[in-house]
């Protein structure tokens, strides 16, 4: 069975249709990428997906369940993480709060609990550590621990990103051009920690992305969408020469009509 | 500059960094207990004015410093409190219990105002509560029977275990009481921040579409922010109502919301230091304009004159200064100076300026 489902997905914004009528399945420990020129609804779909966006038609289903009129902050407890393609940490904060903060969906006790500090909130505070501290060790972000995010430079924001998506214990993550803006080395170790997510984590990932390198290196299946429409599935290879994708992205010559 | 190797995880959970920061802590509550037997009885009772002031600014620090919702109508929330332990005292309610119910009256107040305010933020936020505000003045004058109208209360003495506490016969027991209430709620406030839930505040004000994202149902702990920011305002409420023994509706001007405010603000706004410094400054700010003004009207000889408008000019002219020069408030200041005395003297002058970031998106808000 499927860990995510999408069928017949459309939304339109006034008279435009971001996405129209996308469906796709992505299967338990597979790297799925969606790919496509600037506004083809990519990262739209990732919105509807973790129901920030109604969809006007189609349905959602995670795990088996319904999601589509789920609100956005029952999406987390689910199992599924996501990052940011213009990246939205908690700047006034350090690099751990920002993982803890992750952990919220995973949290044990109540506010009142909370307030008391009464010894099971102690020790789901440091069961929470343990968990940030596995995610640290695995993105190698011990150094930064307790720096501020408004400090750091562009690239480790990035993986400040997806450490703070993995702390919480994620079945699926969806990740928002993890790449962008970043070195070639950089996007180098992105690939590994995509490549170690599945298959040390047994996690599925989600992703969009336009570097076609890492897209060809990591993925299991390709998505190509234009205009909210999807054009080709496939395998990497595939995808990038289907005549439709080359068309969508180089345009279509007027005299091979 | 200090250096913590940790071992264990509990210390990032500890109320105190060291043990030194620990040292420093009981020095200063030591030093805050033995205050009556070194005070004369005028400054104490300035000192314990602060003190509520500390508790008020506490729970708008919540609310405005930690979760980023300001509030201009706090006033309202001190009114709650104030007003619902005198008419619990008056219905022979011991003063340990009606002191917590008084609290959490304004609680419940302040998380159902919270309903139709989580729609708002910023300034249409501020516009709401100072509405608000206003309206509370108005039902209290409404509600003669209950409030006394215009012509206001008398508050009941404090009993507990047959034990009369006054704060003009015995001021010290006052004192002391003020100052245990400060530092339980001190404590509730930091126990909050080292969990989950203070986490969930500072991430609805840092950035409310990840705060979303990460599964924090964001109207709820607004609600709860809201609901704690008005508990704690309470119980300041309802030790002002013993410190004032007889107030009206003026007691709970609009003015008053934006002190609180202004309070916070110069204080270092997101950190609970910042309600300290912030309730110093404008609590004894009167204080040392009234001896200031004394001291130079001998030493010109004018005789005893007065300034209308002094006291709020110069709170508005440290307010300008402030929001201009260090809008991280006195907190932020201190920690500036206190590292640069630490890495003295390497400290570099361009240490502390800020980053710009222009990244965050404003496309799903």
């Amino acid at each position: 069975m499927s860990l995510l489902s999408v069928k017949d997905l459309s939304i339109s914004f006034g008279g435009v249709k971001a996405v129209d009528g996308v469906s796709f399945d992505v299967q338990p420990g597979e790297v799925f990428t969606i790919v496509g020129p600037n506004g083809a609804g990519k990262s739209t779909i990732f919105n509807l997906i973790s129901r920030f966006y109604q969809p006007t038609g189609g349905a959602i289903h995670f795990d088996g369940k319904d999601i589509t009129n789920m609100s956005p902050d029952n999406i987390a407890p689910l199992g599924i993480a996501r990052t940011f393609q213009n990246i939205e940490l908690f700047e006034h904060s350090t690099v751990l709060h920002n993982l803890l903060v992750g952990r919220h969906s995973q949290r044990k006790t109540h506010w009142i609990e909370d307030m008391l500090f009464l010894p099971s909130a102690r020790r789901a505070e440091v069961e929470h550590r343990e968990r940030a501290e596995e995610v640290i060790d695995f993105l190698d972000l011990q150094p930064y621990r307790e720096k501020m995010i408004a400090g750091l430079p562009y690239g480790l924001r990035k993986v400040v990103e997806i450490a703070r998506a993995l702390a919480s214990g994620p079945k699926l993550m969806l990740l928002d051009e993890p790449a962008s803006g970043l070195s070639v080395e950089e996007t180098q170790d992105v690939a590994f920690w995509i490549e170690d997510m599945k298959k040390d984590m047994g996690l599925t990932v989600l992703m969009v992305e336009h570097d076609m390198s890492l897209v060809s290196q990591v993925s299991d299946r390709v998505l190509a969408i234009a205009d909210g429409r999807p054009l080709a599935m496939g395998t990497s290879a595939e995808v990038q020469s289907h005549p439709d994708v080359i068309a969508a992205y180089l345009g279509v010559e007027e005299d091979a009509a | 500059m200090r250096i913590h190797f940790k071992t264990d995880y509990l210390q990032d959970i500890r109320l105190f960094e060291d043990r030194r920061e620990m040292i420093q802590y009981i020095l200063l509550i030591l030093a805050a207990l033995s205050a009556p037997f070194w005070l004369d009885e005028y400054l104490l009772g300035e000192i314990t004015y602060v003190l509520i002031y500390v508790l008020a600014g506490i729970g708008l620090m919540v609310l405005a410093g930690h979760t980023g919702q300001p509030s201009l109508g706090h006033a309202a929330f001190l009114a709650c409190g104030a007003y619902m332990q005198v008419i619990l005292l008056e219905a022979g309610v011991p003063f340990l219990i009606s002191l917590p119910l008084a609290g959490l009256f304004s609680g419940v107040v302040g998380a159902i105002v919270a309903i139709p305010a989580l729609k708002m933020s910023g300034i249409y936020l501020a516009i709401a509560t100072l509405a608000f505000g206003i309206m509370v003045e108005d039902v209290i004058i409404l509600l003669e029977h209950w409030t006394g109208g215009v012509e206001g209360v008398l508050t009941p003495a404090i009993t507990i275990g047959g034990f009369e506490i006054d704060r003009w016969t015995t001021p010290d027991y006052f004192y002391w009481l003020c100052l245990i209430v400060v530092i339980l709620v001190t404590v509730a406030y930091k126990n909050l921040l080292r969990s989950p839930t203070g986490r969930a505040f500072t991430a609805i004000r840092d950035s409310e579409v990840s705060a979303r994202a990460m599964g924090v149902n964001v109207a709820r702990y607004k609600m709860i922010a809201f609901g704690v920011s008005c508990f704690f305002t309470g119980l300041a409420g309802a030790l002002l109502a013993h410190f004032l023994q007889a107030f009206n509706y003026e007691a709970f001007l609009i003015l008053i919301s934006i002190q609180l405010l202004l309070m916070v603000t110069v204080g270092g706004l997101g950190s609970i230091h910042g309600a300290y410094y912030g309730a110093i400054v404008i609590g004894l700010l009167p204080v040392v304009i009234t001896i200031l003004r004394e001291e130079v009207s001998e030493l010109m000889g004018l005789g005893n004159f007065t300034i209308p408008g002094l006291e709020t000019g110069i709170f508005a002219l440290i307010l300008v200064i402030f929001i201009i020069v260090e809008p991280l408030g006195i907190y932020g200041r201190w920690t500036k100076i206190r590292i640069w005395l630490e890495l003295f003297p390497m400290a570099r002058k361009d240490m502390f300026r800020r980053q710009k970031s222009y990244l965050k998106t404003e496309r799903m808000k």
